[in-house]
């Protein structure tokens, strides 16, 4: 059978995504670039007998989200820069109590109000630091329309299997443009739900490591009943000030992620075997990194990218050997130097990093790159 | 026979954390005994909280309980009872948490209309981080950030509910004990979204600052300063100076959401199917 085909918007292409994965739950507030999350989540749950709610404000809706995750749902919201500055003390309370749950930000420029319609990719670092206190973080930055529909399922695939909230961070211009898409039938791509307690509700400990690093997690209203807070905790989920305790469950936590980093960490190399300068670049920047590679290649320049696909946890253990092979690193991004700084971190000296960056509220287009993979092969 | 309260008591979670004299646990014993006059289920009844003293409270039930974070509690159970409509969902949380920081949830809540209860336990300050005024704090009242008296006026919780649209509110003390009880039967019988406010006392950073010599003082000036709407009605207004009026204060029925939502639901998958 033929494959659907539609030609539909990134955002659009998220919430599709979510559907398919198997959300079912949606709290959001409206904020630019990313309400048309909102607006097809709001049309189609229904139809699914799914819940969408448009809640007081992004705090509110991140509340809405984790509340009803521990029902059992999948549980979407999506927002955009100061909306995801409002979320991030309930983001905390998810990653401390551990229910599963998918934030969409579509970045757009910042601080504050920033610039509403203009592209940008400066809250990469709040992604990860953005909530207080030591948490795990996931994050994904898809470049193309289907990749959106694919990352956002990956996200909730992730969110299920390891327990923790995961951010999908399109910037504005993969969020609003418009490319074909092949719609995946049900079953080309892997479904996850959470892990169901094994054991009686007479046993069931919301946090009880006999099961792993990720205990699983019942639901509300399934005939378990367990206590949960924002208080560092015990394996029965109640408060604790236990020095040991809180030390060993804060390790645990963050121990989900990094051992399972292979599992997480996506990305995408092209024409980098025999490169000799390698642009790292994700999201709409890869595109235009991409073609100026193209171009680079064509004028005999060995270049070569590096896309990044899951932001957090960062790709080191790629970026360590690449940096190691090559004379000069390009990392072109829609801020002032972030990504930079963690590629400099992976470098450890080994080659020369050098950024382009942008908070002008246009691109980076090909040319830009192309005059700096030249500078870089003199 | 005494009532059995420890039925409904996390085996292992007590003692509690709260002060000698705390009015929050004489509230906690009237939802007590209102969940075993309605025979909820322990399995199908979610209590969710913010954070203070008062939101302490869910962590001693034995039913399926979320301690959340500071004023959020009311759109957490939001998100609970839209996604899982047979749970019975009772929001707690002290003035602080509720009409402070979570005043916006708050109202929001109230006017929705979901079928869920808020039991707002108001002793008129910040209790658990040591005494600062609270958006009930009376005028002139001394707390630790108003060391020359509090110039800021107060919320009256009940308008505050009825004016964002609750469709049933009442108002009860923790003095008055057995009425506690009564009034969150009603409340959560009512269909629709409910508020219980009941006056309550901190005698340890209230109490001290404000010449109660004693938690019992405090208790009697719960008495004192209150009058069912009852006797009310044959009050003239010079005898109702002063007076906080007690019992329910407003009930009407008006759609609620969820059952507004599944009308939507219902369309979409016919139109749809
Ligand atoms: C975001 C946030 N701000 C501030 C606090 C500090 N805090 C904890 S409890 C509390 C006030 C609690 O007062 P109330 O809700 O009236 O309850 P009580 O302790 O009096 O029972 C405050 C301000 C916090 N935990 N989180
Ligand atoms: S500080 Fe006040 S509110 Fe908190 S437990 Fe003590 S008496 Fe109760």
């Amino acid at each position: 059978m033929a494959k659907k085909i539609a030609l539909l918007q990134g955002n659009e292409a998220c919430a599709y995504g979510a559907l398919y994965a198997g959300c079912r739950f949606f709290a959001g507030y409206p904020i630019t670039p990313s309400t048309e999350v909102a607006e097809v989540m709001a049309r189609e749950l229904p139809k699914l007998g799914g819940k969408f709610i448009q809640m007081e404000d992004e705090i509110g809706a991140m509340a809405a989200v984790i509340g009803a995750s521990l029902t059992g749902m999948k549980t979407l919201t999506a927002t955009s820069g100061p909306g995801f500055s409002l979320k991030q003390e309930n983001i905390g309370y998810a990653c401390i109590t551990e229910v599963p749950c998918v934030i969409i930000n579509v970045m757009r420029g910042g601080p504050s109000t920033g610039m509403p319609t203009g592209p940008s990719q400066s809250d990469v670092m709040q992604a990860k630091w953005g909530t207080h206190g030591d948490h795990p973080a996931i994050c994904l930055v898809p470049a193309s329309v289907q990749e959106l529909f694919t990352e956002t399922v990956r996200a909730f695939n992730l969110s299920e299997k390891y327990r923790t909230p995961v951010t999908v961070m399109p910037d504005e211009i993969v969020g609003h443009m418009r490319e074909r898409i092949e719609f995946p039938e049900p079953g080309d791509l892997p479904v996850v739900n959470r892990a169901v307690p094994s054991v009686g509700p007479e046993e069931y400990l919301p946090y009880d490591t006999r099961f792993g690093d990720i205990p699983p997690l019942a639901a509300f209203g399934s005939g378990y009943r367990f206590h949960l807070t924002g208080l560092n905790k015990t394996a029965d989920g109640f408060p604790t000030n236990k020095a040991e305790v809180v030390q060993r469950e804060g390790e645990r936590q963050l121990r989900k992620i990094e051992d399972n980093i292979d599992d997480i960490v996506l990305y995408e190399e092209y024409l980098l075997d025999d490169a000799e300068i390698a642009i790292v670049a994700f999201g709409s920047t890869a595109r235009s990194a991409r073609y100026a590679v193209n171009e680079a290649r064509k004028a005999g320049i060995k270049a070569g990218l590096f896309r990044i696909i899951t932001y957090w946890p960062f790709p080191d253990k790629q970026l360590a050997p690449l940096a190691a092979r090559v004379k000069a690193i390009i990392v072109p991004e829609m801020n002032l130097g972030m990504t930079i700084h963690e590629v400099k971190r992976c470098a450890a000296g080994n080659s020369k990093v050098t950024g382009i960056f942008r908070v002008d509220g246009e691109p980076i287009n090909p040319g830009q790159i192309l005059d700096e993979i030249r500078e870089a092969g003199k | 026979m005494a009532f059995d309260y420890e039925k409904y008591i996390r085996p292992g979670k007590l003692p509690h954390i709260w002060c000698p004299g705390c009015g929050h646990g004489i509230v906690m014993k009237g939802l007590i005994r209102a969940i075993d006059t309605l025979g909820l289920e322990k399995n199908s009844t979610a209590i969710v909280s913010g954070i203070g003293c008062a939101s302490r409270l869910p962590g001693y039930l034995d039913f399926c309980t979320l301690h959340t974070t500071h004023g959020r509690g009311m759109a957490f159970a939001t998100g609970i009872k839209f996604a899982r409509p047979e749970l019975q969902v009772i929001c707690v949380g002290g003035d602080g948490d509720g009409v402070a920081i979570g005043g916006n949830h708050f109202i929001h809540a109230c006017r929705r209309n979901i079928d869920m209860t808020y039991l707002i336990m108001n002793n008129n300050i910040y209790g658990m981080t040591g005494g600062q005024f609270s958006p009930t704090t009376p005028m002139g009242a001394r707390a630790s950030t108003t060391p020359y008296g509090n110039p800021d006026p107060p919320f009256d919780i009940a308008k505050l509910a009825i004016g964002a649209g609750a469709t049933f509110v009442a108002r009860g003390t923790a003095y008055h004990a057995s009425q506690i009880d009564k009034l969150l039967v009603e409340a959560i019988r009512h269909k629709g979204f409910s508020v219980v406010e009941i006056l309550d006392s901190c005698p340890t950073t209230y109490g001290r600052r404000n010449k109660f010599r004693s938690a019992v003082e405090m208790m009697n000036n719960l008495k004192e300063s209150t009058v069912s709407i009852k006797a009310a009605e044959n009050m003239s207004p010079e005898q109702l100076q002063g007076k906080v009026i007690t019992g329910l204060l407003y009930k009407e029925n008006k759609p609620e959401y969820i059952a507004e939502y599944q009308k939507i639901i219902d369309d979409a998958q016919e139109i749809y199917r």
